[in-house]
């Protein structure tokens, strides 16, 4: 391998993407609006939930209550009628249906304990399961309020004292963010690298390659470091300037720690693309074969949901994934401030596993080559 | 003659076929034809002559109907080609085969079922279809080869095959865009042969051909010369020849050029060979073989080409020119035989003999995004010139090949003949001994032809550079060496070509090549013997065609369109699989569960009454306990390195305070680095601190005070375990159903604008409407299967149970599918080029389904432009349908609303996909 060709072949690679406007703009749009958007788009988990009363009481504690549910949280809840209620549901127009029992006020003020029922509709899980909490929280809360004119209500003596580590606010932002920015790390490498390769393929500039003295070798190298340093720099940039300085993120940890992680990851996604290049015939097919990758590998990672819900197959799976590495990485070192005593036995993964990608796809390219040209 | 008066041809005969007066077209800012006045006479054989890009092809689409008028007034069987319904009526008397080998035709679809295809869309009953089918294939020989796909027969053979379906409805117009380009002398002979016969059957009939070969135009009655997007000539061959007093149609043509291109043009002349030069041998090939699968594309060849010596290789496309050549430099190992350069063994990674060739391959593969001087730079560099010398070589590249004035520019914005220049600059720029060139000059007009070959001549004569070139011109043939002629991977002979033409005592080297051809196929010497071809009017086909809708075109497509998905691996493991795989994909990974939390204690107490508190935490279903924590260090620490998700202080004299009824307070940390899941532990954790607080208050006999004052019953209806998968399943579905049929569909349409067989549909009678709903049928039906599968794997794998109407889900999903496709073709009507197709259906379909569709949140949660696009997409609306027949036990009469929504979504996509897309191009 010459080092000169492979310099001058990455240059090239990178004069020529300089070229392609519509790779510009994916990779500008890819680390900022989107970055932005996602971090901001899904601020609070109940938003506007809808919600019905069936008020067969008609006292003033339950005007109280069917008051206390507002926008932001809620829409302005329906006063609806008994039989309603299972229809409205069937039909998705309520997420929540609180149905106050007649005497409910009186009972109350008897110390009988009456009982109101909330009906949630479990197929819209976020807001089930969060509204559920939210619901109880406020009507025990108007409850005790009405209460407490009447009678003393004990406190309790054991509290609970509740802290977030890393993120006290729990902050939806500060993770879709960083983690955005961690998907479209893998997206623009596979995309930047195959497209290269298969657009040398199409303008036939490939077995024109072939015949100068530049191995295969040499050719993948030089599109793995342009486009991987390209991908890299464009990720330094969405964490320092939109993650950090426009969403207001704060970052714990090391930051060259994290570019390290990024590089060994960029290696392992670019000869990803590299292979998807040559098993791909044209740029439709690499499109098709990319959306089927992408995101199996996005979304079993851990960077929308947590790893360990997911069944164990799948993540004895993942663990062959760089993604899955680099997403622990960079929440260990972006999140928690951790250290390279921490995360080395990911780094040492994805160095393996980009190793193993490498020489698999280079492998691939040099019998490809033969039927490409 | 300017191109401005009307050409002599219109006033003598009967009415021009054609009439064109100021017709212009551009293509941007690029002028394809100005202003051109033209007329064509009727039954006679026209020609249009002159290089590529000079606007033939733009005349021939104009004249077709295949592409739209932008400028003048053009009437064609005497009507005006800008009116929608006098095209619609004389479409079935037109028959256009386009430019590119078989480009109109379906590659993975065999000989029978292409004309099979064009056959249904013109109306032929069965019987009919059949026997024009088995009439056509005998006159043009393709009748054994009825099963073998369009794509695997050779270029002479396509070119048959394009006849033959352009002349299933007995055409009154034959037009064809260069024929011939690219096919075997042989072969284009007797293509040649077979439109004199189908003449001869059909006198009436007009054809009206392009081509780039000046000698094949001889036969024309009628020659148009075309430059530059302007009418050089008209005329009969012999007037044009007379006219310009030249003995050949090229030399006419070069003399019919404008003075300013005319200028650098001489004609070429190969100074003969210096004395003693060649001797020692550049490249020797003894028994060269290469297979592909088991095709064998080069067949034992064996050459041995001297030092400055200019080899040419004669033979049509697909013959094993291109194959051997590439054996010979390297880029492809042979199966069998072996080659020499230099006397070095030719091998993929001797990077020392790379460097002693140049090599040029047929597109002219430059880099387009570097400018001249990049590219010429880049070579440079790589073949190891001298960092040095470099700028100095580059600057004398840009002048010997006269490119310094375009040295900043890129390359795709010069013209065609300046582009190869750069192609033979950058194949020089390292000074080798060898150029391979790789039919350098297709697609050049002769002038720079020309130029180019007198370079070539001073390079071998001057320079003493071997030259190894490959061409399908028989006149640059004439201006090598020697010559070897190759057909079907076999060297039928190697020789100076005078030597070659006196063997055969022919009258030129093209004569001299069909004769070895015909000896080498063993076909009997003339394909005129064919029958004439019969072929009667059916007047039922010719009503059929004038129908607005006709099912049977619709069919048809559907038809062609299923079949060429069942050939396509890697579209139909998409259509199939991809729905499956990502199915499972996000079922998994769109969890909201939160289970096998990870946590610790740090126990300051560690009392019967601490322990009980954590035993608490840990004999829930969601929790595992580590390790206890042994101070705050560790706690730091672990949950740092993301060991522990939760930690639980208990402080020192926990049990005494409570005993004595002191406020005392258990700390707990998250982990918040995800804040999703940090919001559920603090919800379990906050749980089960009450519940344990109610037991203890109760253990100690004072449960009355801590008891609530009320009691709120909550019930999770529909999905009591509140599990993801019930509520995710039902939801997932519709937006795979969504994106894989949009994207397919829209796909099935872009393809065929890329890959040029839109043009079948321009210039048939088929309606938008047949056209969108043909491609929509096959992706529904594909649809539904995939439908079928999902609802089969949510059942079984993911246990996810159909509680009300199974019909209803179905029904719904076949409506949704429908409007999914629609949506599909609407996308495409917006899209050229697949790929675009391909990320805009993903993002256009994706983002409204996941974000808006009330996946996650209801529809009713959203504000602003989020809730009209949720309330109008199709996906919210089988959402509520997939989700209340699924978990909510509904069935029809529960779920009118989105029914009927679904119902009228459908035609309204239908109707805006058909005001979209064009019948003509534009």
């Amino acid at each position: 391998m010459r080092f000169a060709n492979v310099l001058h072949l990455g240059i090239k690679e990178l004069r020529s993407l300089a070229r392609d406007p519509i790779m510009l703009v994916l990779i500008v749009y890819a680390f900022s609006f989107s970055v932005y958007t996602a971090a901001t788009a899904m601020k609070e988990t109940l938003h506007r939930a809808p919600i019905a009363i069936v008020d067969e009481d008609n006292s003033p504690l339950a005007a109280r209550i069917a008051g206390a549910f507002y926008p932001p949280d809620f829409l302005p809840p329906e006063m609806i009628k008994p039989q309603e209620l299972d229809r409205r549901m069937d039909i998705g127009l309520d997420t929540f249906a609180l149905d106050i029992p007649p005497d409910f006020q009186r009972d109350l003020l008897a110390g009988k304990k009456p009982t109101i029922m909330l009906s949630v509709d479990a197929t819209r899980m976020t807001q089930a399961f969060t509204g559920n909490a939210v619901i109880q929280n406020i009507v025990t809360g108007e409850v005790n309020a009405f209460l407490k004119r009447y009678r003393d209500v004990p406190d309790t003596t054991v509290n609970l004292v509740t802290r977030a580590r890393f993120n006290p606010t729990l902050d939806n932002e500060r993770f879709l963010g960083v983690m955005h920015v961690i998907d479209n790390v893998t997206l623009l490498a596979i995309i930047l690298t195959g497209a290269a390769l298969i657009r040398e393929r199409e303008h036939g500039t490939i077995e024109h390659l072939l015949v100068m003295p530049v191995t295969p070798l040499e050719i993948m190298t030089s599109k793995v470091w342009a486009m991987g340093l390209v991908v890299l720099v464009a990720c330094y940039f969405a964490i320092l300037v939109i993650v950090q300085g426009i969403l207001r993120v704060p970052v714990e940890g090391s930051m060259p720690l994290f570019l390290l992680g990024t590089a060994l990851h960029l290696f392992a996604t670019t000869s990803l693309g590299i292979f998807l290049g040559t098993v791909a015939r044209s740029m439709p097919q690499f499109g098709l074969l990319m959306l089927l990758i992408l995101l199996p590998l996005q979304m079993l990672s851990g960077s929308t949901t947590p790893r360990e819900s997911m069944p164990e197959f799948v993540q004895m799976i993942m663990m062959g994934a760089p993604n899955t590495h680099f997403v622990i990485i960079a929440q260990a070192v972006l999140f928690r401030g951790a250290d390279g005593s921490v995360i080395w036995p990911q780094l040492l993964a994805l160095a393996a596993i980009g190793t193993a990608l490498f020489l698999f796809a280079l492998a691939r390219f040099r019998k490809a080559i033969v039927t490409m040209a | 003659m300017s191109g401005k008066s009307p050409p002599p041809g219109a006033g003598e005969g009967p009415e021009p076929i054609a009439r064109l007066r100021g017709v212009g077209l551009r293509y941007g800012r690029t002028v394809a034809l100005d202003a051109v006045d033209l007329d064509i006479p009727a039954g006679t054989m026209t020609g249009l002559i002159g290089p590529d890009g000079v606007g033939k092809s733009s005349l021939l689409a104009l004249v077709s109907g295949a592409r739209a008028l932008q400028t003048g007034t053009l009437s064609v069987l005497g009507g005006d080609m800008a009116s929608i319904r006098h095209r619609h009526e004389v479409c079935p008397r037109i028959a256009y085969m386009p430019q590119g080998l078989g480009k109109n035709l379906y590659a993975t679809l065999s000989v029978f079922e292409n004309i099979d295809f064009f056959a249904r869309l013109f109306g032929h009953d069965r019987e009919e279809r059949l026997r024009r089918i088995d009439e056509l294939t005998e006159a043009t020989g393709l009748k054994p080869f009825l099963d073998r796909p369009a794509g695997k027969l050779s270029g002479g053979m396509k070119q048959k095959l394009g006849l033959c379906c352009a002349l299933i409805h007995d055409p009154d117009l034959l037009i064809l865009d260069e024929p011939t380009t690219g096919v075997d002398p042989l072969s284009r002979r007797q293509f040649w042969a077979l439109i004199d016969d189908i003449r001869r059957g059909r006198p009436g009939m007009t054809v009206v051909v392009a081509t780039a070969y000046m000698e094949e135009a001889e036969r024309f009655d009628w020659l148009v010369a075309l430059d530059a997007g302007a009418v050089l000539a008209t005329g009969t061959p012999e007037g044009i020849r007379e006219r310009t007093g030249t003995k050949t149609l090229e030399a006419a043509f070069i003399a019919l050029l404008p003075e300013e291109k005319r200028a650098a043009h001489s004609p070429v002349v190969m100074p003969p060979r210096p004395e003693g030069a060649g001797d020692a041998i550049a490249i020797e090939a003894r028994g060269l073989t290469r297979r592909f699968g088991d095709f064998t594309a080069v067949n034992d060849v064996s050459l041995s080409i001297t030092r400055g010596e200019i080899f040419g290789f004669l033979g049509s496309n697909g013959c094993g020119k291109t194959t051997t050549m590439k054996m010979l430099t390297g880029l492809l190992p042979p199966s069998e035989g072996e080659a020499w350069l230099f006397g070095h063994p030719v091998e993929a990674d001797d990077m020392a003999t790379r460097r002693r060739v140049g090599y040029m391959s047929q597109a002219f593969s430059l880099y387009t995004e570097l400018t001249v001087r990049q590219n010429l730079d880049l070579h440079a560099r790589l073949f190891r010139v001298p960092a040095a010398e470099t700028p100095a070589r580059v600057a004398e590249m840009l002048e010997r090949f006269d490119l310094a004035e375009f040295a900043d520019a890129l390359p795709d914005s010069l013209p065609l003949g300046h582009r190869q220049r750069l192609s033979l600059a950058v194949a020089m720029v390292h000074k080798p001994e060898m150029l391979i060139l790789d039919e350098p000059t297709s697609g050049v007009d002769p002038v720079a032809r020309d130029g180019f070959w007198r370079i070539l001549g001073e390079l071998s004569r001057r320079d003493g550079v071997t030259i190894f070139v490959s061409t399908h011109f028989m006149n640059e043939a004439e201006r090598c060496d020697r010559i070897s002629l190759m057909h079907a991977g076999t060297v039928l002979v190697t020789d100076t070509p005078e030597a070659i033409v006196e063997r055969r005592n022919a009258r030129d080297l093209e004569a001299a090549f069909i004769a070895y051809l015909e000896e080498a196929s063993g076909e009997e010497p003339a394909a005129g013997e064919v029958p004439a071809v019969p072929l009667q009017e059916t007047a039922g086909a010719t009503a059929a065609a004038q129908r607005r809708f006709d099912l049977r075109r619709l069919a048809s497509y559907a038809r062609r369109e299923r079949l060429e998905l069942r050939r396509d691996p890697v579209r139909l493991m998409l259509a199939v699989l991809g729905s499956v795989i990502l199915m499972f994909v996000m079922g998994y990974g769109i969890t909201l569960d939160v289970e096998d939390l990870t946590f610790a204690v740090l126990d300051r107490d560690d009392t019967t009454l601490s322990r009980d508190y954590a035993l608490n935490i840990s004999g829930s279903r969601y929790f595992i306990e580590k390790p206890p924590l042994a101070s705050h260090a560790d706690l730091d620490r672990r949950m740092r390195a993301g060991e522990i998700a939760l930690a639980v202080e208990i402080p020192p004299n926990f049990a005494r305070d409570v005993a004595r009824g002191k406020s005392v307070e258990v700390a707990v940390w998250i982990d918040g680095a995800m804040p999703q899941r940090a919001e559920t532990v603090k919800g379990y954790v906050e749980g089960m601190h009450g519940t344990w607080l109610l037991a203890k208050a109760r253990e100690m006999g004072r449960g009355a005070a801590a008891e609530p004052a009320i009691t709120i019953n909550t019930r999770y209806r529909y999905n009591p375990d509140v599990e993801s998968l019930v509520a995710m399943v039902p939801a997932v579905i519709p937006i795979l159903l969504l994106m894989i049929p949009a994207m397919l569909t829209a796909l099935s349409v872009v393809r065929e604008k890329e890959l040029g067989s839109i043009t079948n549909f321009y210039v048939t009678p088929t309606t938008r409407l047949e056209f969108l709903l043909g491609k929509q049928l096959p992706y529904v039906a594909l649809g539904f299967g995939s439908f079928l599968l999902l609802a089969f794997f949510a059942v079984t794998v993911f246990g996810v149970p159909v509680k009300g109407s199974f019909l209803a889900l179905a029904a719904g999903a076949l409506l949704y599918i429908g409007a999914a496709t629609a949506l599909g073709l609407l996308v495409s009507a917006f899209m050229k080029s697949q790929i675009a197709a391909i990320f805009g259906t993903a993002v256009i379909t994706m983002i409204p389904a996941v974000q808006f569709s009330g996946m996650i949140n209801p529809v009713s949660s959203l504000s602003g432009a989020g809730r009209v696009i949720g309330e109008v997409f199709p996906a919210s609306h089988f959402i509520l349908i997939a989700r209340g027949t699924f978990s909510k036990a509904l069935g029809f009469a529960d779920l009118a609303q989105p029914f009927l929504f679904l119902i009228l979504t459908v035609p309204v996509l239908l109707a805006l996909a058909a005001a979209a897309l064009t019948k003509q191009e534009r």
